[in-house]
């Protein structure tokens, strides 16, 4: 690689080399390796590429991507320059592809994705998952290469930085983050311009000021930080050396990136990629040529959900459990190491580079509310949401601020599959709620979400239908946070246990009269007394069903039956006369609760039956059904 | 061992600040967290063992037992979880006589369960030995942990 760039000249003048050497008609192979890829092969399938593309003396280029975020059709390959995109692309299909589509520019039929009713989309930006979309954070995930820092300034990455040490003092770039309006994506949309403000002007006697990542994404059912880290990151690197000048020049800035330890090529990509950007002086002494020294170091998190938490987080750099403590005293003057200390989640520091190069207006235009006098008077710019559950489209949904739930499950996410009907969708994971049919006109933002009792999260967002019942959710995610739960306030340590204690009484057809009282009652106690966001937002999932499916709950205690079928005490398996007594299920049974020889209606034991649905899966003729 | 841990230990400057990568290192080496193990970074780090232990318990990800030759480790995402993860985790668990975070005596292998590993669009999902597959069945799985060799 080239020497370091000891200016924004230096690095403009890199760019456009980068851009005459660049061929606008060169074909390139674009193939998805997110982890939703690659579980389906992804990585095989690059390679067999590769070699058959060496084979057939093509000048293709072979570009191995982030993730495309439609992860449901994956693997995907999009080929360029016509952008033809594939979906399911399986090894057998790379002849055929470089043959038909390569040489000829001739789409395959077959490889195109096609909707319910048939028509297929030669282009990524006309399949409807896409075509309602506004991509601008995940804008460039499907084309670069996330381990080439080249690739990224060819797209105009690093013009931001370069704009903002050319032009702007740091105090006039908080200002700038403060009229934006940008909220912190991680959840708690806390106005990211206020925070930086506090801590550019907290007192930091050595000059120290920590400059954070949180890429700790936590919730089940969330992975759009995954996808950037993964996909684009010098993007989120990019955001926090401007968060560096912004907050610590001229001092000591130093930063950190928190992964979560599920996130092993998020881990990699962001290593990678901090390697190229001090190679090219983008991070180390003297960046650009500006004084501004800043580096950043990644650490590994340990497999906590509580170490989303700021303070849980910063303890858990400093080498002790993740455990949070009280905010007295804030983290923007004393957080990790006693210094002064900035935390912004990965989503929120990939929109500081846009920020800037399209400018206020553009991103004061997108979403909802005034911000102009004040940062908490709306939500502005796009949020990416994971799509995920009992919807056609499943993947990252990146969308406005302020779009309706109906505009994301349906337009964006094709509804529910063939046959299923839409029950409640289920947002902010483990601290949100679950929101009925009713509100599906609701424009989704920070402030709107949290008055239907729910709440942005990470933006989790997972649709569920008549199958999913929705005390047996609820017990889920109170199981989830007493597993979570550190442990340091009693009140989230116990409550939570007793919480989950009542709920599965009830989930047992044990439930009582007063159960769905006392549930409240202890849930407010939770909430009161506990110090950091998971205990106090623990109940949400219990509350806003309790809300919204009170009948449910009420079915379970007074009819002792489980309407959806789900919770195990209260079903029972039953055979039908559709059987043809195959002895399919009888050969798969572990409890040996089936009973009938061969060509004999078969017939289940209640008594020895488990409950595992294993014959169920195994019947070729649909013959078993459940009932409550 | 003491070798290893050595150089493990030099690796992070014997920082007690590295402590959670300092065993992260250490588990990746040995597959577990030996109680020597702990005694020698406390040691080294000159930090109590309490706080080392406290580490190796607080974080999930940390084993304190042998983990089996191979590692079968069920996501348990909301996601997954609707589209069915506890009925895999009960498959194995009857097949192969383990609950989650335990290892089969012969240690071959070990069942795990994980909060979520952000690839819901493949639930229920599995991942054994750092391979992920989604879209599993009961039987899937199943045949899928016949074929890990021994």
């Amino acid at each position: 690689m080239e020497e370091r760039f000891r200016s924004v000249t230096d690095l403009e003048a890199h760019r456009r080399q980068l851009t005459a050497a660049h061929d606008p008609n060169r074909t390139v192979v674009a193939v998805c390796a997110g982890t939703g890829c690659c579980a389906y092969g992804a990585r095989r399938l690059a390679e067999a590429f590769r070699e058959e593309i060496d084979k057939s003396n093509l000048e293709v280029e072979l570009r191995v991507t982030g993730c495309h975020g439609f992860c449901e059709r994956g693997p995907a390959v999009e080929i360029y320059p016509q952008g033809i995109f594939y979906q399911r692309v399986k090894e057998a299909d790379i002849p055929e592809i470089l043959a038909e589509t390569v040489r000829n520019g001739v789409a395959i039929k077959r490889l195109l994705y096609s909707d319910t009713e048939g028509r297929t989309y030669e282009r990524e930006h006309e399949v409807p998952f896409y075509l309602h979309q506004t991509r601008v954070l995940l804008a460039f995930n499907g084309q670069i290469n996330p381990d080439s820092i080249d690739d990224y300034i060819a797209a105009g990455g690093y013009a931001a930085l370069g704009k903002v040490l050319q032009e702007h003092k740091p105090e006039e770039l908080v200002d700038l983050i403060m009229r934006s309006g940008l909220r912190g994506r991680g959840g708690g949309g806390f106005p990211t311009g206020i925070k930086w403000q506090s801590c550019r002007k907290a007192p930091a006697a050595d000059g120290v000021r920590y400059i954070l990542c949180n890429g700790d994404e936590g919730d089940p059912g969330a992975f759009m930080d995954r996808s950037l880290m993964e996909g684009n990151p010098h993007l989120i690197l990019e955001g926090m050396i401007i968060g560096a000048f912004a907050i610590g020049y001229p001092g000591k800035p130093r930063g950190y990136i928190y992964v979560r330890n599920e996130y092993p090529l998020a881990v990699e990509r962001l290593g990678r990629a901090m390697e190229q950007a001090r190679q090219y002086g983008l991070l180390g002494k003297n960046i650009l040529g500006t004084g501004l020294d800043f580096d950043v170091l990644i650490n590994k998190g340990g497999g906590a959900f509580v170490c989303g938490e700021s303070t849980a987080l910063m303890a858990s750099i400093e080498g002790f459990v993740g455990e949070p403590r009280a905010k007295h005293i804030h983290t923007a003057e004393q957080g990790l190491f006693d210094k002064p200390t900035n935390l912004n989640n990965v989503e929120t520091w990939a929109n500081v580079p846009l920020i800037i190069n399209r400018g206020l207006e553009w991103f004061t235009s997108i979403g909802t509310g005034d911000v102009s006098k004040d940062p908490w008077g709306g939500s502005k710019g796009t949020k990416i949401f994971a799509l995920v559950g009992k919807v056609n489209n499943t993947g990252l949904v990146e969308v406005p601020m302020g779009a309706t739930l109906r505009h994301i499950i349906w337009d964006v996410g094709g509804g529910p599959p063939p046959g299923k009907k839409f029950k409640a969708v289920q947002t902010g994971g483990p601290s949100g709620g679950c929101l009925p049919e009713s509100l599906l006109d609701l424009q989704v933002d920070f402030d709107r979400l949290t008055d239907a009792g729910s709440m942005m999260g990470s933006g989790g967002m997972i649709v569920m239908d008549e199958s999913t019942c929705m005390v047996d959710l609820a017990r889920y995610f109170l199981h989830f946070l007493a597993e979570e739960s550190c442990g340091k306030c009693i009140s989230c340590r116990e409550g939570l246990a007793q919480l989950c204690a009542i709920v599965d009484r009830i989930c047992k057809g044990e439930g009582r009269e007063d159960d769905l009282q006392l549930l409240k009652d202890l849930s407010a106690t939770v909430q009161a007394a506990s110090l950091c966001g998971l205990g106090q937002s623990a109940a949400n999932p219990l509350l806003s069903t309790m809300r919204y499916f009170e009948e449910e709950y009420r079915a379970h205690i007074t009819g002792h039956r489980c309407p959806a079928k789900v919770c195990k005490t209260l079903i029972r398996y039953v055979i039908d006369e559709k059987c043809d007594g195959c002895m399919a299920c009888n050969a798969q049974c572990g409890a040996k609760a089936i009973q009938g020889g061969k060509k004999a209606r078969h017939a289940i034991d209640d008594l020895l039956c488990t409950r595992c649905g294993v014959c169920m899966d195994v019947c070729k003729r649909n013959a078993i059904h459940v009932e409550s | 061992m003491e070798n290893v841990l050595e150089s493990i230990l030099a690796s992070h400057d014997h920082q007690p600040s590295a402590l959670l990568a300092i065993l992260q290192d250490i588990q990746r080496s040995e597959n577990w967290l030996p109680e020597e193990a702990l005694v020698q970074v406390a040691d080294g780090l000159k930090v109590p063992l309490t706080r080392v232990y406290g580490m190796a318990t607080f974080f999930s990800s940390f084993s304190l037992k042998p983990r089996g030759r191979h590692v079968c480790t069920v996501c348990m995402g909301t996601a997954c979880h609707v589209r069915g993860a506890q009925r895999l985790v009960e498959h194995v668990q009857r097949d192969y006589g383990i609950a989650p975070g335990e290892t089969t005596p012969d240690l071959r292998l070990t069942l795990e369960t994980v909060n979520c590993v952000g690839a819901c669009a493949l639930g229920p999902l599995a991942i054994i030995d750092g391979e992920y597959h989604g879209q599993l069945s009961t039987q899937k799985l199943g045949r899928l942990l016949k074929t890990v060799k021994e």
